[in-house]
């Protein structure tokens, strides 16, 4: 028995959002009589951290501090509707709509601001701790719970703001066969390393090294942490995770969670990861969104190492034990491939 | 079906329930205590996010008949917090960005405090081996791990 070692490497071009019917999600913001504001959506935050990325957005926006925004979401009867939490658009396209519905809000709440302290709107700025007051001039300052008390009970206003954000749907021209099905592209690299045991047929995975470039990273724990995990779902879909890995029979097939293969906290190895940020022009502060992008280049460099180190290519996922030994018996044995 | 009486401390508190024979502890936790801080996964002992303690023991509740436990202590996530403070390990998850959906959270928690109650300066391998049991979807465990071992003091890497 022998444990080779390889190293494989991928790339991607990966295209944010989708392209079946337009792309589009919205987003409502109102400032409550106290002063804070609510984003309403209908988009779900699945634990990637979309309410505090539209959170953030949302209070850069309006100029006021990230404690005065509470973000309701993932009820589609009563908020905006939204094309959903997929295809990495939420950053994208949820925060381009948080992004126009607070604009629209903040502009209320600077003519209700400039009704209550007599000047013209545009004279004034927030200070992103809460009040808005007369720029060069701190002390013609008012808060924005006065505001939003002013607006509600003595000007009779709304503070509030309606965003869209739509990527059109992109026709393949039939002339030309043309067609722009994404406005934006992240793009990552990836490099893993893979030990690769010509007995059993076992991969090990040994460490991972990577670069990703997701527009501006807005809450960079919050990149780095889906980046983290995301690279073990595309460990997973490379090396263990399928419904019917005991061919050719389904009813072989893993029925739970005992069965169904996943990497356990044992099967991890070291990740370093490199977050370049090139911010994108169509994106809420210029970024895109790591999304699925955290899992995509794992399988291909997975599947490249293993080639590296036993000389076996395997095409079909996931790359279990029993395809890597079948495949290192069809060629007689392991060939391992010159270390790059 | 006739209900069986059953009384054991709940997160330091007395508690007396009537159980159907066959109820699971995680059933009784939830539907008749009210405590949904162990998760209902997988109901057979594989994912872990059930997990609480039986005088100061890991063990899987969705595996373990309520009728067992009469008279011992168990600790679930509910009791971990200190009045309005949370429990270090709780402060390490939080700094350690070592939770997404959350959902194997609780399981996690109560193994690490499992581990840190018996060994208060475990290893990274410690570390591994007493969360093994506990599977998570989005964190890849490396956060999880990192906040186990910052929580004891070990090698924090926030």
């Amino acid at each position: 028995m022998t444990r080779h070692r390889g190293r494989g490497i991928a790339s991607i071009n990966y295209p944010i959002g989708m392209n079946l019917g337009g792309d589009p999600s919205q987003a409502l913001v109102h400032s409550n009589p106290s002063g804070k504001f609510t984003v309403a959506l209908s988009s779900i935050d699945l634990g990637q951290g979309m309410k505090s990325v539209t959170r953030q957005i949302c209070a850069e926006t309006l100029g006021v501090p990230v404690e005065d925004v509470y973000v309701d979401t993932a009820d589609s009867d009563t908020g905006p509707h939204c094309m959903g939490s997929f295809a990495s658009r939420g950053t994208h396209r949820v925060g381009n709509a948080v992004m126009a519905a607070a604009r629209e809000a903040r502009g209320v709440m600077m003519e209700a601001a400039a009704e209550e302290l007599e000047v013209n709107a545009a004279d004034l700025e927030t200070d992103g701790r809460g009040n808005i007051h007369v720029k060069g001039a701190p002390h013609r300052s008012i808060s924005t719970k006065d505001v939003a008390i002013a607006a509600q009970f003595r000007q009779g206003k709304t503070i509030s703001g309606r965003g869209i954000f739509l990527v059109p749907l992109s026709n393949v021209d039939p002339e030309t066969g043309e067609m722009s099905p994404a406005t934006c592209y992240a793009h990552a690299c990836l490099v893993a390393e893979v030990d690769v045991d010509d007995e059993t047929g076992e991969v090990a995975m040994v460490r991972m090294d990577s670069a990703y470039e997701l527009g501006r990273a807005l809450n960079p724990r919050l990149v780095e942490q889906q980046l983290v995990g995301g690279a073990w779902m595309g460990v997973s879909h490379a090396l263990y995770e399928t419904p019917e890995p005991y061919y050719p029979e389904p009813i072989h097939g893993p029925r739970d969670f005992v069965e169904y293969l996943m990497p356990g906290p044992g099967d991890i190895c070291p990740h370093d990861i490199a977050v370049l940020e090139r911010p994108a022009p169509d994106g809420p502060f210029g970024a895109k969104g790591p999304g699925e992008m955290c899992a995509n280049p794992v399988l291909p460099a997975v599947a490249n190492a293993i080639f590296n180190a036993v000389g076996v290519r395997i095409d079909d996922l996931p790359i279990t034990p029993e395809k890597v030994l079948r495949a290192i018996r069809a060629q007689g044995g392991a060939r391992p491939q010159a270390r790059r | 079906m006739s209900k069986i009486p059953l009384q054991f401390r709940h997160n330091g508190r007395d508690v007396a329930i009537f159980v159907d024979g066959g109820t699971n502890l995680l059933v009784a936790l939830r539907e008749l205590i009210g405590d949904m801080t162990p998760k209902f996964g997988c109901g057979q002992g594989g994912c872990g996010t059930c997990s609480v303690l039986i005088d100061g023991e890991l063990h899987l509740s969705c595996l373990t008949l309520a009728e067992t436990v009469a008279g011992r202590s168990i600790e679930t996530l509910d009791g971990m917090k200190q009045g309005p403070n949370l429990h270090p390990l709780q402060r390490a998850f939080a700094d350690n960005f070592a939770a997404q959906c959350g959902y194997c959270t609780p399981g996690m928690l109560m193994a690490a405090k499992a581990l840190l109650d018996r060994n208060p300066s475990p290893t990274r391998d410690e570390v591994i081996e007493a969360i093994s049991g506990n599977i998570c979807r989005c964190t890849g465990y490396e956060p999880i791990i990192n906040a186990i071992l910052a929580a004891a003091g070990g090698r924090a890497s926030a």
